[in-house]
This record gives structure tokens, sequence and C-alpha cells, in this order.
């Protein structure tokens, strides 16, 4: 199962993060951090793969992560997922979130938190790996966008809050 | 990386003005969303961010609570608070307006109030409760967007005892025309399934159909639900191999559609999670592996393409084949596989390969010595991620020839590491290994050095873990350590010299610079000294005392390691010295704020001044004979019964109160509007009508039930305080009989001549060798390193994965029991080094890298005594084990389970015979009683322990029946019973000390906390006239059931009573339909099998009432509705009403 999805560029400041499970907000906070302190301090010549935080941590645990430019991908996951998917699945996601912003920078994930979340849902639902077909997520996604554009169209004077 | 990061920051607020930029549209200048990033971005300290944020919220805070606030706006004041979240700062105003976001905006709004619920919320938080109605709606909109969303939220978080209302919403979803929908009801299923097992068990059919399903993307959902559940019983799922291997063999072969190709590989993930569901299936299961071998084999040739993807079900494979039932031509692959792994220059799938080694290494140690220059490299990689997996994997091969230079490079890897996890773990492990190994005496060099792992290897690895690992050590590592010092070997003399040796580096050490020590090496210090520092003849009491009086003196010196200095001084104290010394210090002490100082110090002043008392309380060299503790506390019955007499409360275990407590807190909270059960089940599960109503009350009993839970969990936990090694310690008792239960465990046998010459073998190799410096180093390196690992010493690796960690295995506190042991383990040794050999013999050693190893190894062999000589071949050992007392006991090639149970199968055929005569043991009050069947418990050497329970009216009987199979009689049995979820009082116990033949005990049972089932765990120990104390341990497991009373109530008793209680769960049965009434038919089943009272039945309703011994009732609220039976339990105690729920489904099932 997956745990947690974080994201965050090289300065650590949190760019999305999606527990999937509860931590307090505190805790919460803590794990980015030492996720960051974690992978922030790793050269690009080693392995994805990072064993054992403290606060999300134990031996079960593994952080597997991309780094893209100004951006860590990172995936907190149990033993139950293999590792190498998993980090084939970061590169899906990145692949995706690249189609639907076109040239998918920083700023596209800071001012759509949401448009990234809905991208991720349609990937990861509940910490179980939904669908890693990249065309497929696509096509949700964009099902989900035109129904709410023509509902939002008979719904009187609402302008519509930009779509791509 | 940081230009990048600065063109995004400089580019940030021309992007933010132009409109015309394809992205800029949607961040529109006048957003405010922009604003307030663009804000942010131009702060320099976090001080200003934080006050532009508070501003923020309190705009937001302010706006979210106008009631002129559109759902667009509120939209948008969301993905702000989202935001503000995000960067850590608290918006849990805005929470209630994300749920009313979500249950009254329309698309997009909606989407963005769930998304927030789910950012904000987790699934204990209480306004979730809210949400539950917006749930239910959206699950039976006709907007399939907003099933979606509604699907995905839940199961996200969805309050658990709010899951009976939406199970039947989601469970039609599974039959819905849409695939996606199909596909996330299944998650969500999964999701209950997880947080609740017990309300998903009537749907296991609709998850076989989920599995047939014709859309792929349904069946790989439904795979989660498989993995997960064939993980908690894989016999259960046998069946199903077949389908998974049919399902793996068409991906495997291209069948899926194209779409789900992925870097034209057919669906990857797919194939994955299905080789980890056979590896599940096949594990210890030779005829369901056969079934898989035909599709592992297809999909390892299948994956050859050089992709990372194609790895990764590699390395499914390889950990599959190896998990499985063995077969030689997979293995031979497999281990090819591994070799590229490890060989691989990308370092991902060096990774992989170590881990793989790693797992593989105790069925397949050669396979280790066939990379070993390669570990070795990988000991020195520059990521400290390899080279700790490298660590982890020589600790799984360390024996007793080359852990001084494994723990040499641990240790190595620790003074580097800055990483609190790294060093705990590694701090067990290497701690783990020096306690293991410490006394075998075995030379040999490495690096011209002469490193033995000898006594002073064992005290001076031990003091470099203590200072090295600060004082984030696990508690238990110092526990066991004095432990083991105290306990000491076989030898008297090895013992002396051991502690002698441990004091003189001790103190040397206090003598030197202490500030850098931690406190938990300052205490095994003070400790040590106190207890042993007599034995070293030049060293005189007083020079200690001092020591240890600096040590009290200085700052940084916690009070807790100050109380352990004391105690150390207080057995110190001699002599008109020693004395003053004492008087001084505990004048500065007996006034401490601290009180367990203060204790001491009192201590030390009134024995320093006694002498002849200290004598007696501090006795030296006192051997270490259990000492006897009351754990009832019986001395203490006169006060309790004093206080009592005057008034006193009578005393009330945690839990009970805790139970009042929340009892009386929930019983107000039940709504007005509700007078009887049968009223209210019109607004049973079914219902959808009125789901408020129904949220309602159940949502606030279920708050109760979490209470109450918190509760029970935080009673007294004394794990954490144990004291194991001072004489003061009242727990040395309990200790020791774990101990000797542990004495149990296997202890690799060796005898010193064959390691001398083992060694003497090896000593000469390197020598031979003319290979470059470096290299000769590293080759050296390694044949320490790996050294032994081909034969003999396996072993260690077999004895290794047993279930009892050998820590304290050194010296035998029972003589017979321990050489019962050791009958046991020569069988074992035989068997397990020629389940070794055989894979070798499988598997040819390359022997260009290993020769030098194979060499010594191979001598090593032909030079063990007759006893180990099973290299030749399988009759050697039939012969030695018709030899042998244990016949029939054949340990499976794993090891795994080797030597837990002796020997289950004899017994089985004894039993039946054995049940009829042990029930004429019966005592008289008992042989007319409904009983269980007698089923065996344990076997020693010359007892039979079986049980069974007898139902009684007011109470369960368990009764314990020991059989001395033996001609001589058996003394002092003691059997200690015990449980966490029952009371166990004893009835009687037979009166005779010595049994010849049969002796019966009976014992009382109640339930302390319901459990499905109840276990209890037991002690049985016994003495043979000749020889001493054996001990064995057994368990008992009875169901739920077995507590279970009808209850006699009428209907108007019923009814207040059910307003009264506060635990409650709801289900749906299924009903019984054998020709007569199914509601009749379908209660008088569950009347019969689980004795309940039927109440009253009115139409289509009835209730039932039942309780659990003693007095706890629990009552049924029976409803047919559309086909089903809905149930509704309620109960005072917590849990109850669950475990009942689950008997019914059985007691249905069944029938």
């Amino acid at each position: 199962m997956i745990k947690a999805i974080l994201i965050f560029n090289n300065h650590g400041k949190p760019r999305l993060s999606k527990f999937y499970e509860h931590y307090s907000e505190d805790t919460e906070q803590q794990i980015i951090r030492e996720t960051f302190h974690l992978v922030s301090k790793r050269d690009e010549n080693v392995c994805n793969f990072l064993e054992g935080g403290m606060l999300i941590g134990g031996s079960d645990y593994k952080l597997i992560y991309r780094h893209y430019a100004t951006l860590y991908f990172v995936f907190c996951v149990d033993s139950s997922e293999s590792e190498l998917g998993i980090l084939d699945l970061i590169q899906v996601f990145v692949e995706t979130l690249d189609k639907c912003f076109e040239n998918v920078c920083e700023l596209d994930l800071i001012f759509h938190v949401d448009k990234v979340h809905n991208i991720l849902a349609e990937m990861v639902m509940g910490g179980m790996v939904l669908e890693t077909n990249m065309n497929e997520i696509i096509m949700q996604v964009d099902a989900q966008n035109k129904m709410e554009k023509s509902e939002v169209s008979w719904t009187p004077p609402v302008p519509c809050m930009c779509m791509t | 990386m940081s230009d990048v990061v600065e063109k995004t920051l400089t580019a940030l607020p021309s992007l933010l003005s132009l409109d015309s930029q394809p992205g800029a549209a949607k961040l529109s200048s006048t957003s405010k969303l922009g604003n307030l990033i663009r804000g942010i971005t131009e702060l320099t300290s976090k001080h200003e961010e934080e006050k532009l944020i508070h501003r923020e919220l309190a705009s937001i805070k302010e706006q979210v609570s106008s009631p002129n606030t559109s759902m667009r706006q509120m939209k948008e004041l969301m993905v702000r608070a989202i935001y503000c979240e995000s960067l850590g700062y608290e918006a849990s105003f805005s929470y209630i307006h994300a749920i009313k976001l979500a249950q009254q905006g329309t698309g997009l709004e909606k989407r963005v109030g769930y998304l927030a619920v789910s950012l904000f919320l987790n699934e204990n938080h209480e306004l979730l409760l809210l949400l539950v109605n917006t749930v239910l709606k959206d699950l039976q909109s006709t907007n399939l967007i907003e099933v979606c969303m509604a699907l995905t939220v839940v199961s996200q978080m969805f309050p658990k005892d709010m899951i009976p209302a939406i199970l039947p919403l989601v469970e039609e979803k599974l039959n819905h025309p849409k695939e996606i929908i199909r596909r996330k009801a299944v998650l969500a299923l999964y999701k209950f399934y997880l947080i609740a097992p017990n309300q998903v068990q009537h749907i296991h059919n609709k998850f076989r159909k989920a599995l047939c399903d014709k859309d792929p993307g349904v069946m790989t959902a439904s795979l989660h639900i498989y993995l997960q559940m064939i993980q908690e019983n894989a016999e259960g799922y046998k069946d199903l191999t077949a389908s998974f291997v049919s399902i793996l063999k068409q991906v495997v072969g291209g069948k899926l559609p194209i779409d789900f190709n992925y870097h034209s590989v057919p669906a990857p993930w797919l194939q994955i999670q299905l080789i980890r569901i056979l590896s599940l299936l096949g594990k210890n299961d030779q005829r369901t592996s056969e079934i898989m071998y035909e599709v592992l084999d297809e999909s390892l040739r299948r994956a050859e393409m050089n992709h990372n993807i194609t790895y990764a079900i590699l390395y499914e494979c390889v950990k599959c084949i190896y998990t499985i039932h063995p077969k030689s031509d997979l293995l031979e692959k497999a281990a090819k596989c591994i070799g590229n792994f490890v060989l691989s220059p990308k370092i991902n799938l060096k990774y992989l390969g170590l881990k793989a080694l790693t797992y593989v290494i105790q069925q397949d140690p050669k396979l280790a010595l066939q990379h070993q220059m390669t570990i070795i490299e990988c000991l020195d990689h520059p990521d400290l991620i390899i080279k700790r997996e490298t660590l982890e994997l020589l600790f799984r091969i360390t024996n007793t020839q080359n852990v001084v230079v494994i723990v040499e490079k641990m240790l190595e890897f620790l003074r580097m590491s800055t990483d609190d996890y790294t060093t705990i773990d590694l701090v067990g492990k290497v701690a783990e290994l020096a306690e293991k190994y410490p006394s075998d005496c075995v030379c040999f060099s490495y690096k011209n050095y002469t490193y033995a792992p000898d006594n002073e290897w064992f005290i001076e690895t031990m003091n470099t873990v203590f200072s090295l690992s600060g004082d984030t050590m696990q508690p238990d590592i110092p526990n066991s350590f004095l432990k083991l010092l105290s306990e000491g070997f076989e030898s008297v003399e090895e013992d002396r010299k051991l502690r002698l040796f441990a004091v003189d580096s001790y103190v040397t050490l206090l003598k030197g610079e202490t500030g850098k020590l931690p406190q938990f090496f300052l205490q095994v210090i003070s400790w040590v000294l106190g207890e042993y520092s007599h034995l070293s003849e030049e060293l005189k009491p007083a020079t200690v005392l001092e020591l240890l009086q600096k040590l009290l003196d200085r700052k940084q010196t916690s009070s807790e390691t100050k109380s352990w200095a004391l105690m150390a001084m207080t057995k110190l104290c001699e002599g008109r010295a020693g004395v003053s010394v004492a008087q001084q210090v505990s004048e500065t002490y007996i006034s401490s704020m601290d009180t367990v100082l203060r204790q001491r110090a009192q201590e030390l002043q009134h024995l320093s001044q006694d002498s002849e008392l200290r004598a007696r309380v501090l006795p030296r060299d006192a051997d270490l004979e259990p000492l006897e503790v009351d754990s009832s506390l019986s001395f203490l019955d006169g006060f309790v019964s004093e206080a009592l007499a005057a008034g006193a409360a009578p005393y009330k275990p945690p839990h009970q109160r805790q139970e009042e407590l929340s009892q009386a807190k929930v019983l107000s909270l039940e709504p007005y509007g509700l007078s009887l059960p049968i009223s209210m089940s019109s607004c049973s599960i079914a219902d959808r009508q009125s789901p408020t109503l129904l949220s309602m009350s159940s949502g606030l009993s279920g708050d109760s039930t979490d209470l109450s839970h918190k509760g029970g969990s935080t009673t007294l936990k004394f794990e954490g305080v144990k004291r194991v090694w001072g004489k003061e310690g009242y727990l040395a008792q309990k200790e020791s009989v774990e101990e000797a239960v542990q004495v149990e465990a296997p202890s690799p046998l060796r005898s010193t001549s064959q390691q001398a010459e083992v060694v003497g073998s090896h000593s000469q190799t390197p020598t031979l060798t003319p290979t470059p410096e470096p290299e000769q180093e590293k080759q050296q390196l390694a044949s320490s390193l790996f050294f032994g690992i081909s034969s003999q010493s396996s072993v260690c690796l077999m004895g290794k994965s047993g279930p009892t960690p050998q820590r304290f295995r050194r010296k035998a506190k029972g003589q017979s029991s321990s050489s019962g042991a050791t009958e046991q383990m020569s069988n074992s040794v035989v068997f397990t080094s020629t389940t070794v050999d055989n894979l070798l013999c499988n598997n040819p050693p390359d022997s260009t890298i290993t020769s030098e190893v194979d060499v010594s190894s191979s001598k090593h062999t032909s030079e063990l005594p007759q006893g180990l000589t099973a290299a030749n071949g399988t009759c050697d050992i039939e012969a030695e084990l018709t030899d042998s007392d244990l016949k029939g006991s054949s340990p499976p090639l794993s090891g795994d389970n080797g030597l837990e149970n002796a020997d289950p199968d004899p017994h089985e055929n004894l039993d039946k015979p054995q049940g009829v005569c042990l029930s004429s043991h019966l005592p008289a009050e008992l042989s007319g009683l409904c009983r269980s069947e007698i089923t065996p418990l344990c076997t020693l050497q010359n007892l039979d322990l079986s049980a069974c329970h007898v139902h009684r009216e007011d109470t369960i009987v368990l009764v314990v029946f020991i059989t001395n199979s033996s001609d001589s009689a058996v003394q002092h049995i003691r059997l200690d019973l015990d449980s966490e979820l029952l009371e166990v009082s004893c009835v009687s116990e037979s009166p005779a000390k010595d049994v010849r033949s049969v002796a019966v005990y009976l014992y009382s049972l109640t339930v302390r906390r319901p459990a499905v089932h109840v276990e209890l765990a037991g002690t049985v120990s016994y003495q043979v006239p000749v020889g001493t104390p054996q001990t064995a341990q057994f368990s008992y497991k009875l169901p739920l059931t077995a507590f279970i009373r009808p209850l006699t109530v009428s209907t108007e008793e019923y009814g207040t009573m059910w307003l009264a209680f506060s635990h409650d769960t709801k289900q749906n049965l299924t009903l019984i339909n054998d020709g007569q009434e199914p509601l009749v038919a379908t209660l008088n089943v569950l009347r019969k099998k689980l004795q309940l009272h039927v109440v009253e039945v009115i139409g289509v309703e009835g209730i039932l009432a039942c309780k659990l011994l003693q007095d706890q009732p629990c009552l049924m609220h029976f409803r047919v509705h559309e086909g089903a039976l809905a149930v509704w339990l309620r109960s005072p105690v917590p849990d109850l009403p669950d475990c009942l729920i689950y008997h019914c489904q059985r007691a249905l099932q069944e029938h």
C-alpha cells in the first residue's frame, strides 16, 4: 500500500502532499521535512530507494523517489509494493501531468493543486494503485472536466473556471 | 538545479501579469490565490510568511462565514485554505465549510469540496459524520462523476461505524455498467475490508465475481483484495491458484488489449501483483507450486527486454521462485537473474540484487559465495543505502568464523552513521551478534591481526556499541548484556575472567574522560563495578568508590544514572574509608528532590553503617536462584480487608472503571424519540429513506465504543520497567522462567578440534594466491567474511531462522532438558546440512572465484566426525533417524519450523483412544455436562497434556489432563495459565504431588474482554526424580460462544435494557430457506448453535437475548427485509456485538 505521496521542490517547499494514512497535522509537516532532509542530501548517482525514516518508517516502509529539475516526487510505500514498479508509476504520473498541463512546471503544481489532486485520484485511490495507463487516466480526467463544463453551462451565469 | 529554481522565481511575477499566455489565463492577475502566492514568493523570512498567512486566514475566515458568499466563491476560498494548510498552517475553521461545499455545490465545486474534506479531515474526525449523508446521496446520483467522487472519498476515509449505512449501495455498484465505477467500488470495498473485515464477510463471492469481470481493470483492482486475504489465510484460496495462473498466462502471452502495454510490456503492474499472489499461495505447498512452475518459467523468459519495468517483473519472479516449493531448473535461472542484478552497473538493480541475495541466502548460501567479490565492493560503495543493505546481508550469514570481521565492518559503518534510525538498527544487530558468539575461541588472521571472538573481544565490542549508540539505544540491549554477565557461561573460570576484564576496562574508562559516555553505558559500568570489582585483587574498593563519587559529582550525569551509582556504592562501602565516603555521599543526596535518589541515599546510609545487614541484603556471589514472587500480592490481604472494613471502596480493575465511566457518559446521548427497539427497526440499514436518524443514533454509540477501546489500552504495562539484573529486582523469577524455556532453542554444535583443523586448513590458503596487493586484500577480506558458509556453518544459518532468537543459549539451566535439545539438534544438523549439500549438488559452484573457500570447505566436510558426515547420502540419515528417539519427526526442507514441534503426527494417532480413556478421569460433577472434545496440548518427554472445556450453567470449566506415560513418578508439577482476554481461576488441583498416571486440573474461566476466539497460554513445569526441572509451553483456544448462555427476559425488560446499552453493531445476514418460515428457521438455528433465548417473534421481526458469563447481556433484534436478515445487536460490553455477529454468520454458514 502507498502510505503517502509527497512533492516538494529543491528548497523543501511542499507542493503537494497526500497521506493515505492518518497522521496529525504536525506529524505530516514533520514527515515532509524529514523526507526532504533525507532525499535532498542524496547524490544524483545513487539508488532511488531509501529505507526507514523514523516517523513514517519502521523497517517495513520505504521511500521511493525521483528528482525532476526543481521537484522531488516521493512515494512512501510498505513492503507490499514493488520498488521498481512504483518508480515507473512516478514516471507515469509525471508524464500524465506533463500531458495535462502541456510542459508541466512547478508553477502548474502551485496554481492547480486541485487539478493535480484530481489526476492523482485517478491513479491512486485510497493508497491502492487504480490505474497505470496514462491514456486511460487522461481520458477519465477529461471526461470529468467535460461533464462539469456542460453542467456549468446550463446553470446560469457562472463563468467556467478555465480548464484546458 | 538552483538556477532552474531561480528562473522559475524570476519568471513568476511576469507570468502572473501576462494574461495572454496559455497558462496565465488560469492565473489571472486578479485571482486571489495568485496574489497570495505572489505575496509569499516575495517574502524573505519565515516570520513574514507567518504574518502574511495569518492575515490571509483571517480574511478567508471572515468570508466563509458570511452568508452572502456564493458556492463559487466558496470553492475559491477552499483552494486558498488548502494552500495554507499545505504550508503547515491550520485552517480548522474551514473544515465545516468544506463539508458544506461537498454537500451543496455542483460539479467542480463539489469536487473541490470533497478534495478539501479528504485533505483536511481523517477518518476519526467527528465532522466526518456530517459527510455521510452527502456520500449516500451522491452514491445514488445518476451523475457518474458524482458517484466517482463519492467512491473516491469513501476509499480515502470513512467512519468505520457508518460502513453498514453505505455498504449496500457500494455493493450495488459492483454491477454497474461502467467499468470505472465497478473498479472504484472494488477498491472502496477493499478499504472496508481493511478497516472492518467483519462487515464485508458476506460479499466474498462478489469479490470472486469481480475477479472474473470482463474488464481487466476491474480484475486488477480485485487483486488488491486477494493479495490481502491470501496474506492472511492462504489455505482458503488455494482453489483460485489455477485461475491466477491462467490470468498470468494470458497476460504474459499478450492476450490483453494493446492499451495495457507499458513500454511494450503487457500490463507489468498486473503481472507483479499476480506473481506476488502466486508466491503466497505456493509457499510450503508442493502441489500448488507445481501448478505455477510453467508460467513462472514463461514470465522469466519473456521478461528479457532491457527496461526498468521488466526488471521489476524479474525481481518478483525470483522472489517467488525462492519462496515456493523449490524446483531446480527454475532455481538455477533465478540464481542467474540475481547474478545479473548484483552485477548490474545500475544502482537500483544492484540494490534489489542485494535484497534478493539477503532473501535467498538462507536457502542458498552458496550464492553469496559466488558473488563475494561484488559484495565486498558494495561494502565500500559510496551509496549508504547499498552499504547498509550489504551489512544486512552479511548479518544473515554470520557464523563463528566470520563474526569478528562482520562486526568490525558494522562498527565502521556505525562510526560514520548520522542517522538515528540506522544507528538503532545496527546497534541492535551488533549487540545480538556479539552476545551470540563471544565464548567461542577461534583464532585466525586477517590483515595480520589476530582476531578472536573471545571475552575481550566481547567486552570491547560492547564498549564500542555502548559508546557509539548514544542515548538512542533500545533498553533491552544493556539489559541482556548485564544478564549475560551475571548468569555467566558454562565455566566458572571463564566467567571470572570475563567479569574481571569488564571491571578493568571500565575502571580505565572512568579514569579517562567520561563526558562523552552515554547514560546507558554509565549505568552498566556502575552496576558491573558494584557487583564485580571485588574480583580484582589490585583494585581497592576505595578507588572504585572514588570513581563513582566523581561520576556522581558530574553535572551531566542524569539522576537515573546517579541512582545506579549509589546502588553500586552501597555494595562496595566497606572498611573505614568506604563508610566515610558513603556517609558523605548519602548526606548530599538524602535531601535530593528526586525520590528515587533519596531512597538510594537512605539505603546507602543505613547499609554502610550495618555491615551485617548489608551482607544479608546484598550477598556477594549469590547464586541466581529464582526468587519466589507472590504475584497475587497475598501478603496485602490483611491490609485490604482492614481497609474494606473501614469503608473503602473495593478495587476495580482499570478496564472496569473505564467501562463504567463510558457507560455513564453515553447514556444521556440516546435520542428521546425511540422507545422500543421494534419501532426503531423502521430505520434499519436497508431503509434509505431516513439515513439521518440512523446515522445519528449509531454514530453516537460508535463514539463511545472508541472511548472505551482507548480506555482498555491504558492499563498498566510492565514491559518497559524491567530491572532484570538487580538482586533487589522483583522480576528475577519471571525472567528465569523465560530463560529456562529459551534453553530449548537449538544451539549449533561444534567441537574445538574440528575448528582447529578448519583454521589450520584455512590459514594456509591466502599465502598460496599470488595476486596484486589491493586485490589480495579484498580477497582476504572475502575469505574471512565468507568463511565457513559453504557446509557446516549453514547449520547456524538454519538455526537462526528459527522462531526463538537464541540469545541466552549458553548457560543451560536444566541439564536434562538441554541434553534433550541437543539430541534434537543433532538430528536436524544432519538433516539441514544434507539439504544444503543437495542444493550444492544441483548447482555446481562457480569455481573461478570461489575455489579458495571451496577447497577449505570441502576439506572441512571430509574432516567432520561420524555424526555429521551426511553428505554421503540419504541412507545415513535414515539410519540415524530410526536410531533416535524422535521417530516420525521430519524436519521440513526450509528448516523454518523444524525444531518447534517435536512430533505432531504420532500424537494425533494416539489421540482418539486416549481421549476416550481420559474422559473417564473427568470429575463426577462434570461428567454429565456438555463438553468439547479432548484435544492434546503438548507432549514432553514423560508427560502428555490434554484439555477440554465443560459448559456449566454459570461458568466454563477448563479441564487439563496430565498423563504420565513413563514408569517413574513425576514431581512438582506446576501449571500456570495466563490470558489477556480471560480471567483464570483455579478450581481444584490434583492433590497428588507425584503423578504416576493421570492428574486432572480444573480452572474456571471468565471473559475479561470479548474476542471472536479467546486463547489461553500456559506453562507446565515438572521434575522427574532424577534430573532437573523441565518446562514446556502450550496454548488452548476456545470460541466465544462457549461463554454465551441464554438470558431470560420479558419484552418489557428487553425494551428498557435496549435503551441503556451503548455498544451496537448492525449487519445483514442470509436467511435460511428450507421449507418452513425463514425467520423462525433462522432463529432456531441461531438459538441452538449459540444458546440464545428467543424473547418474542412478531411478524417479520424477532428479538433474542443472551448473556456472556457472568451476567453481561447482549440483545439482538432481527428483521426480515428484502430477503435478507437485518440484525442489530446491542450490549453494554464493547466488542461483544461484533464478536457475536461473527459467530451468527458462522453458524448460518455452517448450517
